[in-house]
């Protein structure tokens, strides 16, 4: 347990507010849709209103002959495929030979004006041929007629098919004592973040290329323009200014973003293309619906002794992360808890709507849920408590999983103490009114993924450089993103907290590809973990040479010399120091400006099997949350009240961005519990706006006590691990258990709308099954 | 399109502008006068991250003809801190880490600055009903709220 007493640190461990929050409140942060070039175009493109369709021909004349319209593209022009997976190259700029959704791009424009772009769009003219739609992922899994893609399975729509078993699955459900079988639906969901995507782009007589725009991973979108374009990368600059939210949803590199920089190319202007809700929404790359059935085996103390596992999960047109989705949906759901024996099918089918990919807790949320539910029913069957049953269960420290995942650092049974604990569990659970009910949901993710993706890995997963010149700032270079989670300013902290300045000294550079050293952005947890080392290590190196200028100075051994707060101190004379300022002066004498390096390299992780590395990590984080909820039974509204959120990431280095983290989680689970869904008929999605798909208000949000019960993970940087996305899947489950507890209904369905609920409980008491004397 | 000239106070100045009828006050903003501070999220009235006080009051900028304005007193995000400082309300969201992405944080504190300038000690549920027209998907307001409470008695 790590208490703010027991802190060691000046910086790290405390409450750090955001270094660029000054520029933020005053509106001053520059976002990619703030960005004004001289002679700036306006770029838009066409999109679909075919769900399935050939495109036979197209005629651009009436557009291009427009003025004021100074590029009209087709899929023609840069048709190589791309893709965020190197082994899934299925999507296009713009569409070629056919639209898989509505809403796919088939065309775009730069103009003078929005008004003249709109015209142009209007007066591009396809012959097509409608195709069979494919709007449901579960009739796809058999041989169709014109698949969505080329590539999926023996002319099915699955685009791809997971088997997965360890021990022996078969012969443990014939030895349970109990087995308990969850069959659950979750609608799609979309990231919501508030900044629409945008980028600009600009193609200069000198060969370059620069493209800023709302991305969490600046180095994917930097190889994928180098590949459509066909431009090499050193000629591409890309830019991040600031993002307004990501979740997974700015992770892809997006098609629009490569039909903007191909405009410019073919305008020789400066093209700023900016995207309404209603094509963020088309856009998606969200979480996937799904359909899972998950059964869980334990002998008669409720030990675990298998996981038998089915996802079918809707990917939409594209692959996106698909393939990565597919394995996690398996794999992140066996810990935290010890599971011998595990079997799983998972299935990504493609359909024609829009792609799903990653979000927030990627993988990791809906088979969870089913888990979490699964163990509920199991502890009310055995009569054993839900807290106990988990912490029987529990994965130990220094354990690998049955799939080969080494698990270091876990304090996941601290976790269940605190909740159980600070939720007066025990006096609660079962005993409260009727519609009043507690639950208890767990969770664990990856603190980063252990093998990158487009990336080779050789080479280190982040590189920071610093660089400390005669003026006396830091100024520090990294590809890390920061999307409004705070890694610019951990990053500083973490530079101030080693050199031993004060944080205003440290100046975290603006992403931008000419300048900042790789690090592969903003996904899969991985940014306080990895960037966090890296600057470390590159904060260590640049300490070491300005001790050695104070210990010129104070003429003492540099291995005695400690550093204070601005101040460099000879440890056996402290009445003796030099100034922050007088140590780089002088260590600048021999090569003038400092600089240092660091770098991560995840350590080998995982098994020999394919596949094997999906899910590996160099340390996971751990959940266990309680939720109390209110049950309105004559009409099925429910609120949550309050969380106890126990989380496990390590030593947090910054509370106040862990508890936003955990506290915007909650608000995200809860709006797939309670009411997000991207609504479709057929192949239209019918809600893609922020009016009709139902982000909870302020008024829906429960009060939320953190309680952090990290020890200090072996690897993590000061001890730390992640904490963006694992505090997210433990409160679906949490609620569910917790309206369970209130009114003895289970939800099988999510979202879970008020109409849902009541069905619950009528059904309940129709069947004669009183609850609570109800 | 009529071309016309719209004048109304902008930021505590006098600001004369050519102002087509159909002109959206956001777009007047942003795209005309360059003030970017004020954001586009849906162009809906939705989101809130277009908020800008008319006269004082909250207003959607995204749903306000700019020839609405006219004779008005608008003020914007760029207009309510002093130079090279933050306004309490301001203040508090840094300190309390109520801002992480940003986007939609100005339109936050325009709400919070009307609210607390009409209820200078407003109530939790006062706060929470003034914002309730403002979405964040980082925080889940948690600490939104907490910030415009603690503004509350800032000097």
């Amino acid at each position: 347990m790590t208490g703010a007493a027991e802190n060691p640190y000046r910086f790290l461990g405390r409450r750090i507010p955001y270094i660029e929050g000054p520029l933020k409140v005053t509106g001053r942060a520059e976002y990619s849709d703030d960005i004004k070039r001289p002679a700036q175009l306006i770029g838009r493109v066409l999109r679909s209103p075919w769900a399935h369709a050939r495109l036979r021909s197209v005629d651009v004349r009436r557009a291009r002959a427009m003025p004021g319209v100074y590029a009209v593209l087709t899929g023609d022009r840069y048709p190589t495929p791309f893709g965020v997976l190197p082994i899934t190259h299925d999507e296009t700029a713009i569409a070629v030979g056919k639209s898989r959704y509505i809403g796919d791009i088939v065309a775009a424009v730069a103009a003078d004006s929005e008004r003249t772009a709109e015209a142009a769009l209007a007066a591009i003219v396809f012959d097509v041929e409608p195709l069979p739609e494919h709007s449901d992922a579960r009739a796809g899994v058999v041989p169709v007629p014109e698949p969505v893609q080329a590539r999926g399975v023996g002319g099915t729509n699955i685009q791809k098919e997971v088997q997965q078993h360890f021990g022996d699955v078969d012969a443990a459900l014939a030895r349970a004592a109990r087995i308990v079988r969850v069959r659950a639906s979750f609608a799609g969901v979309n990231h919501g973040f508030t900044e629409p995507l945008a980028t600009v782009a600009e193609s200069t007589p000198d060969g370059r290329l620069t493209v800023w725009s709302a991305t969490q991973v600046p180095h994917y979108l930097h190889q994928a323009l180098s590949e459509v374009l066909g431009i090499p990368m050193h000629r591409i600059r890309v830019i991040k200014p600031e993002v307004g939210g990501g979740f997974g949803g700015k992770s892809d590199p997006l098609p629009h973003e490569i039909a903007c920089a191909a405009l410019a190319i073919e305008s020789g202007r400066p093209v700023r293309m900016v995207l309404d809700r209603e094509e963020v929404f088309l856009t998606n790359h969200g979480r996937h619906p799904t359909w899972n059935d998950v059964r869980l085996a334990v002998d008669a103390d409720g030990r675990l002794l298998a996981y038998d596992i089915d996802a079918l999960i809707e990917g939409g047109a594209w692959s996106s992360f698909g393939t990565v989705t597919t394995y996690y949906n398996g794999v992140l759901t066996s810990g935290p808890y010890a599971v011998p024996n595990f079997r799983y099918r998972g299935r990504r089918v493609y359909t024609t709507r829009p792609p799903s990919g990653a979000m927030r807790a990627h993988g990791g949320t809906n088979t969870r849920y089913s888990v979490e539910v699964g163990l509920d029913i199991l502890a009310e069957e055995l009569g054993i408590d839900p807290f106990d049953l988990r912490d029987r269960n529990a994965l130990p420290p220094n354990s690998t999983t049955v799939h080969g995942f080494r698990v270091t650092s876990t304090s996941f049974r601290a976790c269940l103490a605190a909740a159980r604990s600070a939720s007066h569990w025990d006096e609660r659970f079962r005993r409260l009114p009727y519609g009043e009910g507690i639950g208890l949901g767990c969770g664990f993710y990856i603190s980063g993924s252990g093998s990158p993706i487009h990336w080779t890995p050789k080479f280190p997963q982040c590189t920071v450089h610093l660089k400390a010149d005669v003026e006396g700032g830091i100024a520090v270079h990294c590809m890390q993103a920061d999307i409004g989670q705070g890694s610019n300013t951990l990053l500083a902290a973490i530079v101030a907290e080693v050199v031993g300045v004060e944080l205003a000294r440290v100046h975290v550079q603006r992403v931008d590809s000419d300048a900042s050293p790789v690090d592969i952005g903003s996904y899969s947890s991985r940014v306080t973990f990895m960037m966090g080392n890296a600057a470390r290590q590159a904060a260590e190196r640049l300490r070491d040479q300005l001790l050695q200028g104070a210990a010129e100075l104070l003429d003492v051994p540099a291995a005695t010399v400690r550093v204070g707060v601005e101040r460099y101190y000879a440890a056996e004379a402290p009445e003796r120091s030099v100034s922050y300022e007088q140590a780089l002066h002088r260590a600048m004498e021999r090569e003038g400006a400092l600089q240092s390096k660091g770098s991560y390299t995840a350590p080998p992780l995982g098994g020999t099997y394919k596949g094997a590395r999906a899910g590996t990590s160099p340390s996971y984080s751990f959940a266990a949350y309680v939720a109390k909820v209110h049950v309105d039974a004559e009409t099925g509204e429910y609120r949550v009240a309050k969380v106890w959120a126990a989380f496990d990431c390590g030593r947090p280095l910054n509370r106040l961005a862990v508890e936003g983290q955990i506290e915007g989680s909650i608000h995200m689970g809860l709006g797939q519990f309670m009411g997000e869904a991207m609504n479709y008929r057929g192949s239209r999605l019918m809600n893609p706006s922020l009016l009709e798909y139902k982000i909870p208000s302020p008024h829906q949000m429960p009060e939320v006590e953190c309680l952090l019960v990290g020890g200090d993970d072996p690897e993590g940087p000061f001890g730390a691990k992640e904490a963006g996305e694992g505090p997210l899947p433990a409160i679906l489950p949490a609620v569910a258990n917790a309206i369970y507890d209130a009114v003895g209904v289970r939800c099988y369905d999510l979202p879970v709308t008020p109409d849902k609920l009541l069905r619950g409980i009528e059904a309940r008491g129709r069947e004669g099954r009183p609850w609570k004397d109800r | 399109m009529a071309r016309s000239i719209v004048r109304f106070e902008l930021n505590g100045h006098p600001l004369e502008a050519p102002c087509p009828d159909a002109r959206i006050l956001l777009d007047l903003l942003r795209d005309d006068l360059y003030l970017t501070g004020t954001k586009r999220g849906c162009d809906l009235g939705t989101c809130g991250c277009c908020t800008v006080l008319v006269d004082g009051r909250p207003t959607l900028s995204c749903l306000t003809l700019a020839r609405l304005a006219e004779g008005r007193k608008v003020t914007t995000i760029e207009g309510i801190a002093p130079a090279g400082g933050l306004h309490p309300v301001q203040k508090a969201f840094v300190e309390h880490g109520a801002t992480q992405c940003g986007f939609c944080t100005p339109g936050f504190v325009m709400t919070a600055v009307a609210l607390l300038r009409e209820r200078p000690s407003a109530s939790r549920s006062e706060v929470v009903d003034a914002i309730s027209g403002n979405l964040c998907r980082c925080t889940g307001y948690t600490k939104i709220i907490e910030a415009v409470l603690a503004a509350r008695e800032a000097p």
